[in-house]
């Protein structure tokens, strides 16, 4: 029996209790439109089908997961199995598999012995998912049952019901949340292996980023110390990104909200967040392609030295202009924000458009930007693609906007792609990058979200 | 009518229409305001007072559907004229809005603003000097003069309207216009600025929309009646309260709509 067909049965069952419950509610003399009973027929209805079917699916969910090792032990002691070599490996490239042909993943075996283990494996998984239908069905048809013998018109179903959808509705919340824990634990956990061999003060204080020199034969040793990332990731996220994207987004805020007509504005707006929605790579390509020899070739003939065809500044201008959206529309809504009396107010003392703004609207404004601004540094610092494309490897610790430098998650990328092997520190240490990385955006979101909120609080 | 012979009209409408989009929201308004009468625009609300107010300074400018028609004149310079700069005309028709707009500033800062981007003041002593006489005339120097660089919107409603006032003088308008000053204030608050009015009229020409027909009887000499968009009736004050001419006028008054 497959897992789709149990399931569809529990869901029968439950709408053949919900049909029943309804039915003895009514028959019971609960009527729809009468105040005096609390439900309606409908929701013992639901109560029912409830009953019946969220314990039973929720016992399949688990189900599912304990069953492979069930299957497992019960192969283990087939006599078959008696003759599976002894190392781990082959033993268990054998069981996965004889446990694959037997599912119908796979037809034919590579390791013949495997073949001994299929029949084994699908009576196994054949008898303990019969085990598995029929107590989820009795599982339904018991609490099914219970909620049935409930039924009564001083029930109230309607008020349960409520309830269920309450949790469930917390659930679907609670999933994300979840999953950020998730996503934090396993770098924490990782990121502890690492550090484990390599000291964290020497990661986060460290001046010499080369973590494939000992495979490379440059040296015995591999160097995790991590400023030159971060110094590149500051350069290129922060700083030359910031210059870009702040005072054009913030004018293009402004000429929007004060000078624009609305039907400009009713164009000029969506073009904008157009900017927004570019996948990141197409900016990537653009920065590698058409930007950053460019810049060489100026630098070049400038004679500034140092230029590199993969420079801070092709990235960091890319990324600035990719960014512009964030910060104008966050600049947009909070200059918008700001009450139509100020600028009345400020007009009326005969001061321009322009002074209005400079003197009234942006430092009334300026809260609201700021959290807007942090929102953008922080995705900045995250962004990856154009990096890759075109920041460059070379962990440099230069000033010079032409020369190469690296990020922390262009290195994230080097480290994990190609074949790796888990447990070395070369692999491990991306995982404390990417931990370095959450922290920090983490961080940056919630002082802009503090700053924003406090500011909306003020014009309430 | 003597008045008009005795006093001087700092200004003169003539004509007004004014129109939002299609709809018409002031018709056919001829008024004078004068520098020694504090000027009241009473009528009910929607009657179009408000609308009217905001021709005198061209605040409807701001309303990108907005047109005006006919001649406003200050001091005999049409202000809808081409010679006309809007921001010199606003620096000289001053106006306090309904609800007290203090700029996020502080207290100092919101007095200084016009004379600031005017540039009215020659050094610091000069602006602390605009800023003292402002807050004095406002009536406010007493109770703030010690806290001059906390926020303007941390003071009450009502200190908070005398601040705007006091930020109108502060650039040594003309005109100024209130617009319900008192609307949002509790009784007290709203006595003080009934005084600060009182006070000021003769320095400057004052107009007061109110909605408030005591209010317009205690401060004001001058009263003009609006009626849904139309101007139905101006005068001295005690003859509009006591010997109304239009039936309209007198129903209004005696509250009988409205």
């Amino acid at each position: 029996m497959t897992g789709m067909m149990i399931v569809m049965i529990i869901v029968a069952l439950a709408l053949i209790g919900w049909i029943v419950a309804r039915a003895r509610a009514t028959r019971l003399g609960i009527e729809a439109g009468r105040l005096a009973t609390n439900s309606r027929p409908s929701q013992h209805g639901w109560y029912v089908a409830l009953w019946t079917a969220l314990p039973a699916l929720a016992f399949l969910a688990v189900w599912a997961n304990v069953m492979p090792s069930l299957v497992l032990d019960s192969v283990l002691t087939s006599p078959a199995a008696q003759s599976l070599p002894a190392d781990d490996f082959s033993r268990g490239a054998i069981l996965s598999e004889a446990g694959a042909i037997a599912s119908g993943a796979q037809t034919a075996a590579f390791n013949p012995q495997s073949m001994s283990l299929v029949e084994p494996y699908r009576a196994a998984y054949g008898r303990y998912s019969t085990i598995g239908a029929v107590l989820a069905a009795i599982l339904a048809f018991a609490c099914g049952a219970y909620a049935f013998s409930r039924v009564r018109p001083s029930f109230t179903a309607r008020n349960r019901v409520e309830r269920v959808v309450m949790w469930t509705l917390l659930l679907a919340s609670l999933i994300a949340i979840i999953t950020t824990a998730g996503i934090v634990a396993s770098l924490l956990f990782e990121s502890l292996r690492f550090f484990s061999m390599v000291n964290p003060l020497d990661f986060l204080l460290g001046l010499k980023w080369s973590p494939q020199s000992a495979a490379m034969g440059y040296g015995n040793e591999d160097a995790f110390g991590a400023v030159p990332l971060f110094w590149g990731t500051i350069f290129i996220g922060a700083i030359i990104a910031m210059i870009v994207a702040i005072p054009l987004g913030l004018m293009s805020a402004i000429y929007l909200t004060q000078y624009a007509k609305p039907r400009t504005r009713k164009w000029m707006k969506p073009m904008l967040e157009v900017l927004a929605g570019v996948p990141t790579v197409v900016y990537g390509y653009f920065a590698a392609l058409t930007v950053a020899p460019a810049l060489r070739n100026l630098a070049a003939g400038i004679g500034i030295p140092g230029a590199s065809s993969e420079s801070a500044l092709a990235a960091g201008l890319v990324m600035g202009v990719m960014i512009i959206p964030f910060v104008s529309s966050m600049a947009d809504d909070s200059i918008a924000a700001v009450p139509q009396s100020m600028r009345d107010g400020s007009l009326a003392m005969g001061a321009t458009t322009s002074e209005t703004i400079r003197r009234v609207l942006i430092p009334a404004a300026l809260p609201g930007v700021v959290g807007g601004v942090l929102l953008a540094v922080s995705r900045a610092i995250g962004e990856t693609m154009i990096v890759v494309m075109a920041a460059g490897l070379a962990a440099n610790m230069t000033l010079n906007p032409f020369a190469s430098v690296t990020t922390v998650t262009t290195q994230m990328v080097q480290l994990l792609t190609g074949d790796q092997e888990f447990d070395s520190a070369k692999t491990l240490a991306a995982f404390a990058l990417g931990l370095v990385l959450f922290i920090v955006t983490l961080l940056l979101n919630i002082v802009a979200l503090r700053v924003v909120k406090k500011y909306r609080e003020a014009y309430e | 009518m003597a008045d008009t012979a005795t006093t001087t009209n700092k200004m003169t409408a003539r004509g007004v229409n004014v129109f939002y989009g299609e709809k018409q929201a002031i018709q056919n308004v001829s008024i004078d305001v004068d520098l020694e009468n504090v000027t009241a625009f009473i009528g009910p609300s929607g009657c179009g007072k408000s609308t009217f107010l905001r021709t005198l300074n061209r605040m409807n400018d701001t309303v990108a559907s907005a047109r005006v028609e006919g001649r406003i004149t200050l001091d005999g310079e049409d202000i809808y004229g081409s010679a006309m700069d809007v921001v010199q005309l606003r620096a000289r028709v001053g106006m306090v809005f309904q609800k007290p707009n203090p700029f996020p500033k502080s207290i100092y800062e919101n007095i200084a603003y016009g004379p600031r981007i005017h540039g009215l003041a020659s050094g610091k002593a000069d602006l602390d000097q605009i800023v003292e006489k402002s807050l004095r005339r406002a009536g406010l120097w007493e109770e703030v003069k010690d806290r001059l660089n906390d926020s303007g919107t941390a003071l009450s409603g009502g200190q908070q309207q005398r601040l705007c006032i006091g930020r109108a003088i502060a650039v040594e308008p003309e005109v100024i216009l209130m617009d319900e000053p008192c609307s949002a204030l509790d009784p007290i608050a709203t006595a003080k600025i009934e005084e600060l009015i009182l006070e000021l009229r003769g320095n400057y020409a004052i107009v007061i929309v109110t909605h408030n027909m005591q209010q317009a009887a205690r401060v004001s000499q001058r009263t003009a009646f609006f009626h849904l968009g139309r101007l139905v009736e101006q005068g001295p004050t005690t003859e509009i309260f006591t010997n109304p001419r239009k039936e309209r006028t007198k129903d209004y008054i005696t509250g009988r709509y409205g």
